[in-house]
């Protein structure tokens, strides 16, 4: 068993296992995170929501899926059609394979590897490539506009980003995201680097093209910005991806601020509950404040919108990197 | 001082703060849906619904074919035919009205003098096809018969107010 284990087939298997032990109930998480958003929205305008599809409405993701699936491709005649096949996928699979170094309990992740942030980083950086050639193959000035809009706006969001995870780096001193997680068994990070948390999940608001940053959609100017053209399953690629971005953003957020696996005090009622049940319901609640935000808040103008990325979040995310950097020196709690 | 103080108000989110908390509380609030098929809201007793042709008690049909409705009616919808039955009453040989045409103004029965033609409670008449809307006399009439004891009450409820 040891020998086949150890073999280019056994790790192969394993790996294979182990990215459908992943994947699965990330894409169950999905479609029901489309359900909880429209529950959630519907309570928070004092409707009631799907109700109607099995009890509570909770076959509604498969009614949902089973619509797009029979509806039929469209691929308007001016669009690049090789380029418009492909870009929903690379949204898609770009949403997933991030997954890959996400740490849902100690020794959970399918790839430890020790530049996990850069990873994550340099993946969802490449997911404005899937929205831009959409916008660009389709052919459309909606797609266009909302494409170009979509690349604008993730560049500038991630420049903070990037500012906000150093400030996390530098408390953990390593790249990994097990490590960032295990250094957070004192104290999680969103206590001492708050206003990094706030500024860290508003630019994952900005990233996941999530209200009230969807200026990339803008139904009511763009129609549906860079998904005009699209329908049926490609349509449905771009909505899963949408989703399975939100949960990254979600990990994330969990990972970096929020303690990962740990439980908030290591006594005992918490410490029964086993640490991937606390990686999910700390994913939960941060989903659960995107559907929170998007009830609240309109979206922006473009140009507010820039202005936050570069004028607001950009200098006080880089004044607060100062600021950490000095502290963690001077009181000599730099990790070696 | 009103820099500081919006600053403060800006870097605290203040707005922002008391707008989540506001979403929040509606999120637990009670929900005013009515899930429709099964549960309907109350009709006023002038709501001005599908139309009916009216009888008296005794069987015999109110319209007397004065064909004020059909002269009132903006949306030119009713059409009327009238002949003096065998037993000399003068009585409509036609009465149709056209439902695609109908704008549901209420006119005919504020015209009618005999208080034959209503417009009842219900609104639920959807058909499949368009012919299915062009009402003729016996629809109208049968529509009186199966409406007749929520027609009465909800003439009897307004009366004071006429």
């Amino acid at each position: 068993m040891d020998a086949f284990l150890n073999s280019n087939i056994g790790i192969l298997a394993i790996t294979i296992a182990q990215t459908l032990a992943m994947l699965v109930p990330l894409l169950i998480a999905v479609a029901y995170a489309t359900y909880a958003e429209r529950k959630v929205l519907a309570a928070m305008q004092m409707r009631v929501g799907p109700n109607q599809v099995g009890p509570l409405g909770l076959l509604q993701p498969f009614a949902d899926a089973l619509k797009m699936v029979m509806k039929e491709t469209i691929i308007p005649s001016g669009a690049n059609r090789a380029l418009f096949i492909f870009a929903p996928m690379l949204t898609f699979i770009l949403a997933m394979i991030a997954w890959a170094v996400i740490p849902v309990a100690e020794g959970w992740a399918i790839a430890d590897i020790n530049v996990g942030v850069l990873y994550l980083f340099a993946i969802s950086s490449l997911g404005v490539y899937g929205i831009i050639i959409a916008g660009w193959a389709s052919n459309s000035k909606y797609a266009f506009l909302g494409g170009l809009r979509s690349a604008a706006q993730m560049v500038s969001y991630e420049v903070s980003m990037g500012f906000v995870i150093v400030t996390v780096l530098l408390c953990v001193g390593s790249l990994n995201l097990t490590q960032i997680v295990l250094a957070q068994k004192t104290v999680w990070f969103f206590i001492p680097l708050f206003p990094m948390f706030i500024i860290f999940f508003i630019s994952a608001l900005a990233e996941t093209n999530r209200t009230p940053f969807d200026l990339a959609e803008g139904e009511s100017e763009l129609v549906a910005g860079y998904m005009v053209e699209y329908s049926s399953m490609a349509y449905a690629l771009f909505f899963l991806g949408e989703y399975a971005n939100m949960f990254l953003m979600s990990a994330m957020t969990t990972t970096l601020f929020l303690g990962g696996w740990l439980a908030p005090m290591d006594i005992a009622p918490f410490n029964w509950v086993p640490g991937p049940v606390w990686f999910i319901l700390k994913v939960s609640l941060c989903m659960f404040t995107f559907f929170w935000v998007r009830a609240t808040l309109p979206r922006y103008r473009y140009d507010q919108l820039m202005r936050l990325g570069w004028k607001v979040f950009l200098p006080f995310s880089l004044i607060w990197l100062v600021i950490t950097a000095f502290v963690l020196k001077l009181a000599g709690w730099l990790p070696v | 001082m009103a820099t500081l103080d919006r600053a403060a108000y800006s870097l605290l989110m203040t707005e922002l703060v008391s707008g989540m908390a506001l979403t929040l509380k509606y999120f637990f609030a009670p929900k005013a849906t009515i899930k429709y098929p099964f549960e309907k809201t109350a009709l006023s007793p002038r709501f001005k619904g599908e139309h009916a042709l009216r009888r008296y008690p005794n069987g015999e049909e109110r319209c007397i074919a004065c064909k004020l409705c059909e002269a009132i009616c903006p949306a030119l919808a009713i059409t009327i035919e009238a002949e003096p039955r065998e037993d000399g009453s003068r009585r409509t040989t036609r009465y149709d009205i056209d439902m695609t045409k109908c704008i549901y103004c209420g006119m005919c029965e504020e015209a009618c003098p005999v208080d034959a033609i209503v417009e009842g409670p219900n609104f639920e008449f959807a058909t499949e096809t368009r012919e299915e809307l062009l009402y003729d006399k016996n629809r109208l009439l049968s529509n009186g018969d199966r409406w007749e004891p929520e027609i009465a009450k909800r003439l009897e409820l307004d009366a004071p107010y006429r």
